[in-house]
């Protein structure tokens, strides 16, 4: 008898559960990695999310998921609840989105800043943060007045290094005296720790204090420091009203608006997507006047050649710290380099964690 | 690296600011676990006491109601353990695991309206002369009033379960409620105390880092925290002074780690990063080798539910 309920029980549940999800409406899921208050990264994919629902478009968000095995449970929970188009916004998602988007055809998925389409139903996206780091370090360089940049990095994945790199050469190109001094705290976020490593930084000496990690931590501390400092993933210029002198922003919103409604309409199709300034995936917040009108104009202008490709963040000559060549006079890398970098050029001092 | 000896003082402040949290989460938990209640709630009520105290300050402008504000709301917090625990006699474990989860959930709830907002200015005592005065000069001045507390309260903990008469009467309950029973003691009204003595530390732990070290409210900033000061309660074997030793250890280490970093000493990241966790345990594990000692501080009944006999 209880056995018979049961299973007429289970039944009746799974046709609930088919006719529920033929009639589903489009929906779209987030998975963040931060919380939605960081004011940085998840912030920023946030905002986009909200984007999506101005439109209309039901969505669903999961914050602060760890990378690992919990992110597969979730992104596979998002999948059989019926969600159509899931963004998964952080590196440590890759292997869990693919291994989910091989049992759900159906379902499409977009990761953010990763490599792997395993699957026709899985695209990637990212945006040219290191266009942004080049300005970044045009002004640290024109800025610094002990020639010592304070980098605080997360983890040591290309997108991370590239960024160090980019900031390096630039800083390099208007001050050839400038060391580059980074600490690793192997976390996105942890303000305590970030505000830690940039103190850390301050005591020695770095004046410009520059920041691959999502809490506003590091840019308070530079405020009180007195020392320059940069926003990273959003606008955190409130929070540091005299420090900062820009923040490179992400702006996923158009994207992620334009994909859920290939979705939503059927056209969507898997595809590599790498924006950078031209698109306005990456844009800098408003200049601080405190670098006086005649950088803000050359940094300006900076801006304006890396979206029309008039500059390049990696034209050669690079060297790597042997002195080896890695992209030759007058050339720039090609996007598999920089997809794929993990050497530190010329000037940047310490060994990659390995 | 830079060797000179005002560095090495301007090192030393920042090792003992960031050993404050630690020390005052820790010291409240002792306070609890010498009773015989095994809270695991701490970094649930830290948070806790870290979103109230920032909220209170940006409401009501006032650093001093944030403190106290910070601190019941610990209290009230751990109350909620207490009532589970010592009236319903649910398990302590569970319980607190379930307070942690809450703690963090509530803190992003009550936070959400405060994300973003920049903290005030919280009073520094004679900044003035940590400039001033070579290398003592940032080790004893320019630290908030919260600081020195934090460092005067080991002393005062030890003080306390050793020489007074309430101090053994704790100690008493945590060795063995029935006998403490036996004798009159009100068990249940000494263990509600502690637990709730321990809830306001925990607070204002939280609220040092929201007001004072990171003046902000960012959710899960007590970023485990919490675990590190049951973790030292344990390693220290209960003891106050111990427990002052391992957190100035960990604190050194971490910011150690990160200042040969940023002077690039060429030594493995990920081993520097592990290296507080491995260092703390190292040293706790050598200074509590002698096993009497270990067995006169650790509280026998420890996380055991007392029922009294009626």
């Amino acid at each position: 008898m209880y056995k018979l309920f049961l299973r007429s029980l289970i039944s009746v549940l799974f046709l609930l559960g088919f006719s529920l999800n033929a009639n589903a409406e489009f929906k779209v899921g987030f998975v963040y990695v931060g919380p939605t208050g960081d004011h940085g990264w998840t912030y920023q994919h946030h905002e986009g999310r909200n984007a999506v629902e101005a439109l209309g478009i039901k969505t669903t968000y999961v914050e602060s998921v760890p990378e690992g095995a919990d992110a597969e449970r979730v992104i596979r929970q998002l999948a059989q609840s019926g969600h159509d188009l899931i963004f998964t916004t952080s590196f440590g998602y890759m292997d869990p989105t693919n291994k989910v988007a091989k049992d759900f055809p159906n379902v499409k998925f977009e990761h953010a800043t990763g490599y792997k389409r395993e699957h026709s139903n899985v695209s990637t996206y990212s945006a040219r943060f290191y266009e942004g780091r080049t300005l970044l370090g045009h002004m640290a360089g024109k800025m610094t007045k002990t020639n010592t940049i304070g980098y605080i990095a997360s983890f040591p994945i290309p997108e991370v290094i590239r960024g160090i790199n980019a900031m390096t050469l630039a800083a390099q190109k208007v001050n050839p005296d400038i060391k580059t001094k980074i600490v690793w705290v192997f976390t996105w976020y942890d303000p305590g720790k970030e505000s830690e490593a940039a103190q850390a930084l301050i005591d020695q000496g770095a004046d410009i204090i520059m920041q691959h990690t999502d809490s506003t931590a590091p840019v308070q501390v530079a405020e009180k420091a007195g020392v320059w400092s940069f926003g990273q993933a959003s606008d955190m210029q409130r929070f540091a009203p005299k420090s900062i002198l820009t923040s490179i922003i992400d702006d996923w919103a158009p994207y992620y608006v334009e994909r859920s409604i290939a979705a939503r309409d059927g056209t969507w199709k898997q595809q590599d997507t790498w924006h950078g300034l031209k698109e306005g995936m990456v844009a800098m917040a408003p200049y601080n006047s405190a670098m006086g009108s005649d950088l803000v104009k050359e940094v300006e202008q900076l801006q304006k050649d890396l979206a029309s490709g008039k500059a390049h963040s990696f034209t050669g000559p690079i060297y790597d710290q042997k002195g080896n060549i890695l992209v030759a006079e007058g050339a720039v890398a090609d996007d598999g380099m920089l997809a794929g970098m993990n050497v530190y050029v010329k000037g940047v001092e310490g060994d990659i964690p390995q | 690296m830079n060797f000179d000896l005002n560095f090495i003082g301007i090192l030393i402040g920042a090792i003992m600011a960031s050993s404050v949290p630690l020390i005052l989460a820790a010291s409240g938990e002792l306070i609890a676990e010498r009773s015989g209640v095994l809270n695991l709630g701490v970094e649930g009520m830290m948070i806790i006491g870290a979103i109230s105290g920032f909220a209170l300050m940006i409401v009501t402008d006032n650093l001093f109601f944030a403190v106290i504000g910070s601190m019941l709301s610990g209290l009230i917090i751990s109350l909620i353990f207490g009532l589970l625990t010592q009236s319903l006699l649910t398990n302590h474990v569970a319980t607190g695991l379930a307070l942690t989860i809450f703690g963090i959930g509530m803190s992003a709830m009550i936070g959400k309206n405060f994300v973003g907002i920049p903290g005030k200015e919280f009073p520094l005592l004679l900044d003035n002369l940590k400039e001033s005065i070579p290398f003592l000069g940032p080790i004893f001045f320019g630290h908030s009033i919260i600081l020195y507390f934090a460092f005067g309260l080991p002393f005062l903990t030890n003080y306390f379960l050793k020489k007074t008469k309430t101090g053994l009467i704790i100690r008493a309950v945590g060795d063995s409620p029935t006998s403490a029973s036996n004798q009159g003691i009100n068990v249940t009204l000494v263990r509600y105390s502690c637990i709730l003595y321990g809830g306001a530390m925990c607070g204002l732990a939280g609220a040092y880092l929201s007001l004072i070290y990171t003046p902000q409210w960012i959710e899960n900033m007590t970023g485990g925290r919490g675990w590190i000061a049951l973790a030292l309660v344990v390693f220290a074997t209960w003891s106050p002074i111990k427990v002052l030793i391992g957190a100035l250890i960990f604190g050194g280490i971490t910011i150690l780690q990160l200042h040969m970093q940023a002077a690039g000493l060429r030594i493995p990241v990920q081993l520097l990063s592990a290296l507080p966790y491995i260092m703390t345990i190292i040293v706790l594990v050598v200074i509590s080798r002698d096993s009497r000692k270990i067995k006169l501080n650790t509280p026998t009944s420890l996380g055991q539910i007392f029922y009294k006999e009626k």
